[in-house]
């Protein structure tokens, strides 16, 4: 007997062996799709487990003989970036200070942007909006050098307050996308029941559309997140010895011209770099499911 | 009076992101057309030579070369992501209980920089050391997996290590998309016995359109800013088989030091790029003028 | 009673505060470079030592890749902010064009003092010029037309280290038939473009190699002897594994090392990865001048950019001077396997592929063959060189003719000014 709950996952078979059937095909394809996600993540924590010797004489995808932390407490606090040998952990405070107000502040941008845009028609609205989702197809190489000669102008070269505004500036793009595609689902019904009660612009953002966003929130967070910390081309041009994130550090300890590679420790001070992303994906996670089910939009 | 001050303060608080986007995105695409016609080496100059750099480009067989990739990678990359994208956000509609660790799998690719996930594809794809050396090692001796080495078949090899980054990101995008569409729809439907795919098709599918739009947006980004991945994964190579606009522009401007050179092959990309997005963009946003 | 505390207290105060001035007005220098490995940057470590022990407070500014790629871009950017680093680790004719937008420095006042017109050979001091200032200041030679050999197996295979290219490629042939692979080797552009050189070194000569490398002169670029130059580069793509694509210089290294490989064309850096493995040259490995009369050179130096400051300045001047300081020069060359730019540096504690590296410079300094690397940006500027290395590495890495690919290398030069 198939239930007739709302959402389209209750449609597929309606027959009993059918749906035994399908269900066990489901989870063969989200395995092997897990197992191709999964491969290279895999070759890496294996790696960064392994010694040199073993490394050099065992096969990519065979587990560590001898499981060794080493690597990790080297690419942590004892790899070479340059003259200093202290790892990645001074720089981490920098990538913390550079992506956190940036995130928040181009995720505010970008929810106010696309409330305007989707909200509250005005002409030119929609020109405004595509002229604003052509920043999102910017190389970033193209605008180095002139946004280093204002920055230097701002007197913001070289400080992570200049990182900062770089990456609002080419977030917002991104974030009004995101959030005009989110609010432009809400029935504008809402807004002028809103408005006979006699609330205002900032009113109806702040009590109504806020808390319906998390999920777009969510995402968003997400995508700025992860693209700021993990930017190189910024964060090595725009900053000094000092204010380098960690980016540059990880590219300091894989990208060494001579010397002896040690894959294990380019692999755990990859890993190392890229927990923080990992994190908010995980944690953001739930949120999301969270938000969902609190029956977000059209409840 | 009042009125008139409401109906100004949605453009005013849209203001300033607007002109930051002017200034920051368009001047400085002018910037960058203005260098691209002088003869710039290694820092900008800036008196006009014509369309010197412009003949200098179409000479250069790298990049021809490199705008081949581009359009190839980026059509097979776009599609194939958002058809992953898509199916596993089907798939994982389902229903299962291990959802949430799933999603995590298909999601974390995103996380992490490609300067080193490039190296472990390189190893992978690496006919010696990686899939090919151990399927061989199973005992299929005849198997083989050298596309990365090979001068035709690398840049598909780019395409893969490419898709595995951000198609969770897709999927998670149309996951949320999938999950929003109204319940009492598609009840309705049900009671009228269409069927569940025509469901699909006709009911869930149509109403996810802005978010194919983001999706595309997202993917056409990442193809075109796609530079760490491809110098990880290949270095450009073999040869500079895998050359795409941003690893060219990156080359001239910053190793060989031929600025103009880099803005000019900067304003074909970004005009091919228009050339694509525009009426896409034109065509999805005609349609909400509802 | 308290006024006399009060007086004794303020005087120390202001005493303290003067001393403190006074120590942090020493010499500083912030200096970009991408000597970041483990060994590169020991030797580093010396120099910011050397710089400490003189009162100088040394700011690192590392950016690894790409042999500086990375650390250009950077600069560039810092450059533009009006933020330059005090000292930049550059070389070769891009020291000129940097001098060319005027944000280099002037250091010839420390040069003169220390005489280094004297001490350092003709062609790096040329170098290290602008219009006549110093603006540079050299650290190292290092040498690109290496051969390296695993000694067993041309003991094994009764070979001889090649004097000339015929013969070289016999001893492929041998090899082949033998099961050995000839020539390990990376596919990278830029050892292909090393590669390259070394062969056309061997079949231009010293003054062919000049004519078309350092001159870009057309007729030499298109002459008979540069398709011959490129038909060896085929025969050389005959003796490679399959597996080269990507592979990195030092994995190729390895390849000689524990025996698949016979022969590496490489620069002397190569020597740090022999010698890190513990292998003893003239026993395990075999280091020869590749076939081919002259030396091609790769000069480390570090340029002085224009700064403000009086401190930054001095800094300047204090490395400047101990960069090319007999200590340095030894140190920093032991670890790194190449030679001191200085020539009255002693070589006893140096080994003896380095004894041979530093004879044969100046002997070839002499003859007028010690010439600048093309492949390691000495002999050209970026654009030219970068237009060279496309068509050296797609006729490597393609089948196309030699005769095609010498009319693509005239047009890729002309194309590129």
């Amino acid at each position: 007997m198939s239930d007739l709950s709302s959402t389209p996952s209750a449609i597929t078979a309606q027959t009993r062996p059918g749906q035994i059937a399908l269900r066990w095909l489901l989870f063969c394809f989200l395995g092997l799709f897990a197992l191709f996600y999964l491969l290279p993540l895999f070759v890496m924590v294996t790696t960064s487990l392994k010694s040199l010797e073993e490394i050099r004489s065992g096969s990519l995808v065979s587990l560590p003989r001898e499981v060794t932390f080493d690597a990790w407490r080297t690419a942590w606090s004892g790899a070479c970036t340059g003259i200093q040998c202290e790892g990645l952990r001074p720089y981490f405070w920098n990538s913390v200070l550079l992506a956190v107000p940036a995130v928040l502040i181009s995720t505010f941008l970008g929810a106010a942007n696309g409330y305007i845009i989707a909200q509250w028609h005005f002409r030119g609205a929609n020109l405004i909006f595509s002229a604003m989702l052509f920043g999102c197809f910017i190389p970033f190489q193209v605008v180095l050098l002139p946004m280093a000669r204002m920055l230097g102008l701002m007197g913001l070269a070289g400080s992570i307050p200049g990182l900062i505004f770089a990456h609002v500036i080419y977030g917002i793009g991104f974030t009004t996308l995101f959030f005009r595609n989110f609010y432009v689902t809400i029935p504008s019904d809402l807004v002028k029941a809103a408005k006979v009660d006699g609330a205002g612009f900032f009113r109806i953002f702040w009590s109504i559309f806020l808390p319906l966003s998390l999920p777009i929130i969510v995402v968003t967070v997400i995508w700025q997140f992860t693209q700021i910390w993990n930017d190189f081309l910024f964060g090595v041009s725009f900053s000094q010895a000092g204010t380098q994130p960690v980016t540059v550090a990880l590219n300091n300890i894989v990208n060494s011209t001579t010397g002896v590679k040690e894959y294990n420790v380019d692999m755990a001070a990859a890993i190392i770099a890229g927990l923080p992303t990992l994190l908010v994906y995980v944690v953001a996670g739930k949120y999301f499911i969270r938000g969902l089910t609190a029956g977000s939009v059209k409840g | 009076m009042r009125a008139w001050l409401e109906r100004q303060i949605p453009k005013m608080v849209l203001a300033p992101s607007f002109v930051a986007i002017l200034i920051f995105v368009y001047g400085f695409i002018g910037w960058t057309a203005w260098i691209s016609l002088t003869r710039s080496k290694l820092l900008p100059k800036y008196d006009l030579h014509g369309l010197i750099q412009y003949k200098r480009l179409l000479a250069a067989p790298r990049w021809d070369t490199a705008m081949d990739n581009l359009l190839l990678f980026g059509a097979l990359f776009i599609c194939i992501a958002m058809a992953l994208g898509l199916l596993l956000a089907i798939l994982l509609d389902q229903r299962i209980r291990v959802e949430g660790v799933l999603r995590t799998i298909y999601l974390y690719p995103m996380a992490l920089s490609m300067i080193v996930t490039g190296t472990a594809w390189k190893w992978i794809m690496n006919p010696g050391l990686g899939i090919e050396a151990m399927v061989r090692g199973w005992g299929f001796e005849g198997f083989r997996f050298n596309w990365v080495i090979d001068p035709d078949m690398a840049i598909y090899a780019v395409v893969i290590a490419a898709v595995w980054q951000a198609s969770g990101f897709v999927m998670a995008l149309f996951l949320a998309g999938l999950r929003s569409v109204d319940g009492e729809i598609i009840k309705a439907a049900q009671i009228d016995g269409i069927p569940g795919w025509r469901i699909y098709t006709a009911i869930i599918l149509p109403s996810m359109a802005p978010i194919f739009l983001s999706a595309f947006i997202v993917l056409a980004h990442l193809a075109i800013k796609s530079f760490d991945l491809v110098v990880a994964l290949t270095g450009g190579g073999p040869g500079y088989a895998t050359d795409l606009p941003a690893t060219y522009m990156y080359a001239m401007a910053f190793s060989r030091g031929d600025i103009g050179q880099a803005a000019s092959s900067a304003m074909v990309m970004m005009g091919v790029v228009f050339a694509i997005v525009v009426p896409y963009l034109y065509s999805e946003l005609r349609a909400k003028h509802v | 009673m308290r006024r006399s505390v009060f007086t004794a207290a303020s005087t120390l105060a202001l005493l303290t505060a003067s001393v403190t001035s006074m120590a942090q007005a020493g010499p500083e220098a912030e200096v970009l470079h991408w000597w970041t490995s483990g060994g590169e940057a020991k030797s580093v470590a010396v120099l910011q030592q050397e710089f400490s022990a003189n009162g100088g407070t040394w700011t690192d500014m590392p950016v690894a890749g790409g042999g500086g790629d990375a650390a250009m871009t950077a600069l560039r950017a810092r450059v533009l902010s009006g933020n330059a680093p005090t000292a930049v680790q550059l070389k070769g004719p891009a020291i000129q064009e940097w001098y060319e937008e005027g944000v280099l420095a002037n250091i010839s006042s420390v040069a003169e003092a220390e005489g280094w017109d004297k001490v350092l050979p003709a062609s790096i001091a040329a170098h290290m010029k602008c219009e006549g200032q110093w603006c540079a200041a050299p650290v190292n030679v290092h040498r690109v037309d290496w051969l390296w050999a695993n000694a067993e197996i041309l003991q094994a295979n009764d070979i001889a280290m090649p004097n000339s290219w015929e013969e070289f490629n016999a001893a492929a042939d041998k090899l082949m038939a033998a099961g050995v692979i000839p020539l390990a080797h990376g596919g990278q552009a830029w050892q292909d473009a090393t590669v390259f050189e070394v062969v056309a070194l061997g079949l231009l000569g010293a003054e062919g190699f000049d004519k078309a490398f350092v001159d870009l002169d057309p007729e030499m670029l298109g002459s008979d002897k540069m398709v011959a130059v490129f038909d060896q580069m085929r025969k050389m793509r005959g003796y490679v594994d399959s597996n080269f694509p990507g592979r990195d210089w030092n994995l190729a290294t390895s390849m000689v090392m524990n025996g698949e490989a016979a022969f590496q064309i490489m620069g002397d850096w190569a020597k740090g990865e022999f010698l890190a493995a513990g292998k003893v040259p003239g026993e395990d490995f075999l280091c020869a001048s590749a076939p081919g009369a002259g030396f091609l050179y790769n000069v480390d130096s570090f340029a002085m950019f224009d700064v403000d400051g009086d401190d930054k300045q001095a800094g300047q001047e204090l490395l400047a001077k101990l960069i090319v300081g007999q200590n340095f020069q030894k140190v920093f060359n032991l670890n790194k396997g190449s030679i001191p730019a200085r020539v009255d540096v002693a070589m006893e504690e140096f080994d003896s592929c380095a004894h041979l590296s530093a004879a044969e410079m100046t002997t070839s300094s002499k003859e007028g063959s010690l010439l600048p690397s093309y492949a390691h940006g000495m002999a050209m500027r970026g654009a030219q060189s970068g237009a060279i290395t496309d068509v050296v590495t797609a006729h490597f890495n393609s089948d196309m003719s030699s005769a095609d690919a010498v009319e693509m290398l005239v047009t890729a030069v002309a194309n590129s000014h």
